[in-house]
């Protein structure tokens, strides 16, 4: 105990905050029932103190398994955890981490206020309540007893509860699996508001367009490995950073793969589609060998096809927002 | 932590089932068994008046609802994920054990002192120190069924907690004695050997008679340390790092 209260006392005085999140080397292997499954191998993921980072990638990437031992729930076979220099469980025994877990309800016969306040009685330095309600946009919930919230409404609960210990790292696992398109801009915003105060945010999520809107970094997975790590612009631009759509009839798809800052082209009727590298150089070969090109539109190529481009599996590509929201 | 306890409390007194079962249902019975006989001076040989007998039986039972209902409470926050949840706080396991054993004594004790009040309507008139130490016996007397709801809350599911720890409770009571006085035959040789039966013999302290002898030491305590000592293995299971 004692000890835990000396290392918070090294994290507040500020040289230690530089440390930021450190996995080194991290292996996790576990049984199941069709046998061992190797769900983590070998991952190194340095986040600055600061940071907002993305973990993005597909069911059995390792994304919660690695958030596990992020958070001490789970021991590493291998490798090591360093949360602000600190191992996972004295972080999170120090205060100092805060996380919404992919699944979780929350107890019953309580308010919402209550709940919050009974949390944020168990960190050594909180948020107010009022502070936490009002992060979380949930002030017109906090007298609602727990057991009548909708599904979408719990969520925003439990990110009030993983808010309100005032924690220097907070991790999300896929937290707005469930909300509605309001409820998920909403969570964003207070996720941004939390992040502006100097925090750490790390979060594991299915949806492409949240990792390019609120992350400052991903680190994309694939079967226990990672695969990509960097800026989320730097990711896109690493295949083919921009789409040129045309109506061109009758052209040939491997002359237009031929063309200068193309990498792939395919048809769609009377329209192609061109990934490019290089957009620009793209676009002058384009009209140069077929002037009679119209329609032409460029844009970005967003995280999804750099996913596909960088695990090469189709099969198991996370779902797109859009999609996910007609499911 | 003590912000914790007391929404620990607050919402078992809020829970509908903990007054229904610990509360009312015992303080009810109460009435309708003790109250007939309420001139009864020596039940069925127990040497004890029938109000009196009565009491502690039902206060006995409230207090083996209460206690037990508390850990086994925990199966339903194990089903939301709560006590994931609260692993990554900074509150050790302990505490989140410590938090429930003292709500299941603060229950317990509630539970009681309403079957005393109901006792003091029905003629029970006790003296201050017989009150006490009848009190104290109960109350060490409750340690099996602490650990017991703890047991419990870890082994069932959020579905069959409710009647594991009713059918539990409910059987041990009534071989413990709480209906009825157990002096004689089978029963009381199963009884001998049950903790809710030496738990309702308490009784005897409040009329100057000796409370639970070496025999009664032993099987609290036998009871006591087996029912610790699972309830830690399945806590430790539940809460060990895989």
């Amino acid at each position: 105990m004692l000890s835990v209260r000396s290392q918070r006392r090294h994290v507040q005085s500020g040289d230690a905050s530089e440390l930021g999140v450190e996995l080194r080397s991290l292996d996790k292997s576990f049984r199941s029932t069709e046998g061992t499954i190797h769900a983590v191998r070998g991952i190194d993921v340095s986040i600055a103190s600061g940071e907002t980072v993305a973990v993005l990638g597909p069911n059995g990437a390792g994304k919660s398994t690695t958030i596990e031992m992020l958070l001490g729930l789970a021991n590493p076979d291998a490798g090591t955890v360093s949360v602000f220099g600190l191992s996972a469980a004295a972080a999170v025994d120090a205060g100092i981490v805060g996380a919404m877990l992919q699944t979780g309800g929350l107890i019953h016969d309580l308010t919402v206020r209550e709940v919050v306040t009974m949390v944020a009685s168990l960190y050594p330095s909180p948020l107010t309540v009022d502070e936490a309600l009002e992060l979380a946009e949930i002030g017109d919930l906090a007298p609602q007893r727990t057991n009548r919230l909708s599904g979408g409404q719990t969520q925003r609960v439990r990110a009030a509860i993983a808010l309100v210990g005032d924690p220097e790292l907070l991790v999300l696992d896929e937290p707005t699996v469930g909300m509605d398109v309001e409820g998920r801009r909403a969570f964003w915003t207070t996720m941004r508001a939390f992040a502006a105060r100097g925090k750490t945010i790390v979060f594991a999520t299915h949806y492409l367009e949240e990792a390019d809107l609120y992350a400052d970094r991903a680190v994309l997975m694939a079967r226990g490995r990672v695969v990509a790590d960097g800026p989320t612009t730097e990711i896109r631009a690493m295949v083919g950073a921009r789409t040129i759509r045309a109506t061109l009839p009758g052209a040939e798809l491997d002359k237009l793969r031929a063309l200068a800052g193309v990498v792939g082209a395919e048809r769609h009727g009377e329209a192609v589609i061109l990934s490019c590298s290089d957009s620009d150089a793209a676009i002058r070969a384009l009209v140069g060998a077929y002037p009679d090109a119209r329609d032409i539109e460029i844009t970005g190529a967003g995280l999804e096809q750099a996913f596909l481009a960088l695990t090469g599996d189709d099969e198991q590509a996370p779902r797109g927002l859009e999609e996910a929201q007609a499911a | 932590m003590t912000t914790y306890v007391r929404y620990e409390l607050l919402r078992t007194f809020r829970n509908g089932r903990f007054f229904i079962f610990s509360l009312g249902f015992p303080l009810v019975l109460y009435f309708l068994i003790a109250g007939p006989n309420r001139d009864e001076h020596d039940l069925l040989q127990s040497g004890l008046s029938a109000p009196l007998y009565y009491m502690v039986g039902l206060a006995a039972f409230g207090a083996m609802m209460a206690t037990t209902g508390s850990g086994a409470r925990i199966a339903a926050e194990r089903a939301v994920g709560w006590n994931r949840q609260l692993r990554i706080t900074p509150l050790d396991s302990r505490s989140y054990i410590g938090a429930k054993v003292v709500t299941a004594y603060v229950t317990a004790v509630v539970s009681i002192l309403l079957l005393y009040a109901a006792g003091t309507v029905l003629g029970v008139r006790l003296a201050a120190g017989n009150w006490l130490a009848m009190t104290a016996l109960i109350l060490v007397g409750l340690v099996p069924f602490a650990a017991l709801g703890v047991l419990i809350g870890h082994l069932a599911g959020a579905d069959t907690v409710g009647p594991a720890m009713g059918g539990t409770v409910s059987v041990l009571a009534f071989l413990g004695g709480t209906w009825f006085p157990i002096t004689s035959g089978t029963l009381y040789d199963i009884a001998r050997y049950l903790p809710s039966y030496w738990l309702v013999q308490a009784s005897h302290v409040s009329v100057g008679g000796h409370g639970w002898g070496t025999r009664g030491w032993l099987v609290m305590a036998a009871w006591s340390i087996a029912l610790i000592v699972l309830a830690a293995r399945v806590y430790r299971n539940d809460t060990k790092r895989v």
